[in-house]
């Protein structure tokens, strides 16, 4: 009798879930007048740099996420417990404020006249070109998604037992190599959940890299965009993008799933 | 050691907070430039105000958030109920559709809206607006709001249900006498993520809007022409807000665990 | 006195897989019954058919001699105190008990009486305004008995009341839930699988294995008298021993030929030989019919608890005095001490 009332989620999730998503295989596989082809997915390969540029975007920008992420979460989970959460807000704090203001706030910091160079400029040194690089494209991606790296791995660490911890010192571990022996492998399901929450929205951006990277520096984002509103309106070659983007992006959630079943868990 | 964890929370709190603060600062600024304070002034805020487009995607956006968020909340809520009581295979298929939107990326999400869309456009000879909008975000919003319930009932006493039906009450009247008080917060917090994403949201809004601006879609199509301190004003206003409703909540949560005495 | 439910010939399933068979029962007014088995046995099953909130397959369930198989469990007069109390966790203690009142839109003063005559009751006054999260666990399993009693029904439901406490609490509570039962004259169906707990609280245990009764009978009946060796082992410790009846009154354990008091087995049948552990004497080794090697000894509190292998058999026996390990000793038992039974299923 339960069962009955969620049938118009099931309904909905349907049309508006499974539905598009076959629509978009119909469109990778299909030519304009609905007759199969496979030219489309073909076609994807003639961008395989872009593609393969935007993994590595991507790739550099969740491992500088982990580098910087991973001893704040540590700092954050040995502070006082009365302050833990204070603090805690305070480094989410920025990303409750949308993202398009905080990758326009780089480009008025990386341009030209910008603040940076500006500085530079009281030196004698530069211009140098910031914005429109790759680097700035990189930045942009860590500075959007860093909290997205933080709270798992926060979350995951300030839940190890501390019984644990003097367990390991009691058997004779240092501090440095309990962290290292202890700490990081437990915090390993944290780390993996930040990767995804961080890659596949790197990887999928077509705006860091519009506002930062200039013209120049087009990701698989833009290459979507660009077939369904851009100029060269061709949806059956965005979806086959789509496509391939999704099955990037469902390997790297694979390979991922198998340090961690519990992705959900951590994102809540 | 923790003068040194100190030093690197600070160096990190400056990187997540410096490029707000120069939006900020040069929210005031009497000219456009961003590099050299020339003077202090308002006007860039009285112009926001006077900003027509702005306003009225300002409107847009909080009718689509609150008509998509009430509605999958709605929705979701209907839903976790259901999902609970499914059996293993079916709950799992569910379940994993429900997460598609959440682990798909948002722009497969909005292309694929888009397709469905301009198809039922098409033959059913309606436009992208409002409708299309509130449908892409009760997509992406429902499966927050499921995904905050579900955990409840797992923390429930599953006899809890039964127990009002022992004492009297009717299936109905023990579905909100008993479960949904202790469903409840989910559910809150289910609608206000959902709320807070369709905000925020810019992607699949971008997609699916049409000619229908949302306050992120207005905000993209200005920083494509040039620096505005208009834009810096709305930031200002907007990073305002986000602190209060933080920090409030915040204070309400530590009020609440206070109560519970759980902490000091 | 009368019968205040019957089952006749309950059946469930579950996916195709069968719960209970064919359960007949008649459980009389005002009586402490417990269901015991081990888990999976269909204890709970038949507790929740009688609570209303599972329909059986087949079969009726009559409360006062009327079937009220299609009756949802909210205008049933029985109530339920589940396991885990399944107290409301957004009401105080007071709001939980006056729950089912306040549901049958009481009024507040009679309310009011009658929750506070349950809290004196369960010995709780005072607490009226507590979060039930804030209780113990032999506290909530208070509120629970409050909350369920307070309805006044005719039969309380128990599903494992006491599983979450610990042992000094349980024996508590124990004699707490048969003080209630005596004061309120009411029925009591109990479900447990100690049977420790079942023999001492009730006045008929109904011992329940695989979805099927084994044996209903008072407390003493069912120690004394195990229908089966299903039931001798899990009423208490058992010697079970493989014997052959010779004729009537004659059995044969370990080659030696026994004096009992069963009969009806057939001539040359082989039968399970059930013998309590404190039924069985140790003595001295040369004048007994069954000899055997102490093994271990092992201090029990009251007795001594001791493994003699003689034969093939490894006897357990409960002594007040202890014999050295490594002994040759006799084992003796009166022919009242032996149990016979049909051998059992194998499955």
């Amino acid at each position: 009798m339960k069962r009955i009332i969620s049938m118009p989620y099931l309904l909905f999730s349907a049309v508006f879930i499974v539905v598009p998503l076959l629509m978009v295989a119909y469109f990778a596989f299909t030519d304009g007048d609905g007759n199969f082809t496979m030219q489309y997915v073909a076609n994807v390969a003639q961008y395989t740099n872009i593609f393969i540029r935007s993994v590595w975007l991507a790739a550099v920008a969740t491992v500088v996420c982990i580098i910087i992420a991973y001893p704040v979460a540590m700092i954050l989970s040995r502070i006082d417990v009365s302050y833990q959460s204070t603090v805690l807000m305070i480094v989410m704090l920025p990303m409750w404020m949308n993202f398009l203001l905080r990758t326009y706030a780089w480009m008025t910091i990386l341009g030209n006249n910008g603040l940076i160079n500006s500085f530079l400029g009281l030196f004698g040194l530069g211009p140098y070109r910031l914005l429109n690089t790759q680097g700035a494209v990189i930045l942009g991606m860590v500075y959007d998604y860093l909290p997205f790296m933080i709270l798992p791995v926060y979350n995951v660490i300030v839940k190890i037992d501390k019984s644990i911890i003097d367990a390991a010192h009691d058997l004779g571990c240092s501090s440095f190599k309990t962290v290292v022996k202890i700490v990081m492998p437990l915090s390993l399901p944290g780390v993996m959940s930040g990767i995804t929450m961080v890659f596949v929205p790197a990887i999928s951006t077509f705006i860091i890299s519009r506002m930062l990277g200039g013209g120049g520096n087009l990701l698989i984002g833009d290459l979507i965009e660009m077939q369904f509103l851009g100029n060269s309106y061709n949806p059956n070659l965005g979806a086959a993008m789509s496509l391939v983007l999704m099955v990037i992006v469902l390997l790297i959630m694979v390979i991922l799933n198998q340090f961690d079943d519990d992705v959900d868990s951590v994102l809540m | 050691m923790k003068k040194l964890s100190k030093l690197y929370l600070a160096l990190v709190m400056l990187f997540l907070y410096a490029p707000i603060f120069v939006l900020i600062v040069f929210s005031f600024n009497t000219t456009k430039s961003h590099t050299i304070l020339s003077g202090f002034t308002f006007d860039w805020y009285i112009r926001l105000f006077n900003n027509r487009l702005i306003m009225s995607s300002l409107l847009n956006t909080i009718i689509v958030a609150v008509a998509a968020s009430v509605c999958s909340t709605i929705l979701g809520t209907a839903a976790a109920i259901g999902i609970n009581n499914m059996k293993k295979l079916p709950r799992t298929v569910v379940m994993n559709v429900t997460n598609m939107p959440i682990i798909n990326p948002e722009i497969v999400t909005g292309v694929s809206l888009m397709l469905l869309f301009v198809f039922f456009a098409a033959r059913m000879h309606f436009e992208f607006g409002y409708v299309t909008l509130i449908l892409a975000h009760i997509t992406f919003d429902v499966p927050y709001v499921i995904l905050n319930i579900m955990p409840k009932f797992r923390q429930m006493d599953p006899n809890l249900y039964e127990a009002a039906q022992d004492l009297g009450c009717g299936p109905v009247s023990a579905f909100f006498k008993a479960v949904l008080p202790e469903i409840m917060p989910g559910v809150v917090s289910g609608f206000l993520m959902a709320f807070t994403f369709s905000l925020d949201d810019f992607v699949v809004s971008y997609f699916t809007s049409g000619t229908t601006q949302t306050l992120p879609i207005t905000i993209y199509s200005m920083t494509r022409r040039k620096i505005s301190p208009e834009i810096n004003a709305l930031s200002t206003i907007i990073f305002i807000v986000v602190v209060v409703v933080i920090v409030t909540k915040n204070l309400i949560e530590r009020r609440n665990l206070r109560r519970r005495g759980v902490i000091k | 006195m009368n019968n205040i439910i019957s089952l006749k010939n309950v059946a469930v399933s579950f996916d195709g897989e069968k719960i209970l068979h064919d359960i007949n029962l008649d459980i009389k007014d005002k009586e402490f019954v417990t269901f015991l088995g081990p888990s999976g046995c269909g204890k709970t099953t038949t507790l929740r058919i009688i609570a209303g909130f599972l329909k059986p397959d087949s079969g009726s369930v009559e409360f006062e001699g009327k079937v009220i198989n299609d009756v949802p469990p909210h205008k049933r007069n029985v109530n339920t105190v589940f396991q885990r109390y399944a107290l409301f966790p957004h009401l105080n203690v007071y709001e939980n008990i006056a729950f089912g009142l306040k549901v049958k839109k009481l009024d507040n003063k009679e309310i009011k009486n009658r929750v506070s005559e349950m809290l004196a009751l369960v010995n709780l006054r005072g607490f009226e305004k507590r979060s039930v999260s804030r209780l113990s666990g032999g506290q909530q399993q208070r509120v629970a008995i409050a909350r369920a009693l307070v309805n006044r029904p005719k039969v309380l439901l128990l599903d494992e009341p006491l599983g979450a406490l610990d042992l000094k609490l349980r024996k508590e509570m124990q004699i707490e839930l048969k003080r209630i039962q005596k004061s309120l004259e009411i029925t009591f169906i109990y479900v447990t699988h100690d049977q420790e707990e079942a023999l001492t609280m009730s006045d008929t245990v109904v011992v329940m294995k695989d979805g099927n009764i084994q044996q209903i009978g008072s407390p003493v009946d069912i120690y004394n008298e195990p229908t089966n060796a299903f039931v001798a082992d899990f009423i208490g410790e058992s010697n079970i021993i493989d014997g052959k009846m010779i004729k009537d009154f004659l059995v044969e354990i370990s080659g030696r030929e026994f004096e009992c008091v069963d009969s009806g087995f057939g001539n040359n049948t082989a039968v399970d030989v059930v013998i309590r552990p404190e039924d069985v004497d140790i003595t001295a080794s040369d004048d007994a019919k069954i000899t055997g090697v102490v093994k271990s000894v092992t201090f029990k509190g009251v007795h001594y608890e001791m493994s003699v292998e003689a034969y093939d058999n490894r006897w357990l026996v409960h002594s007040t005095k202890a014999a050295e390990v490594g002994r040759n000793v006799g084992l003796s038992f009166g022919p009242d001490d032996i149990h016979i039974m049909r051998k059992r299923e194998v499955k």
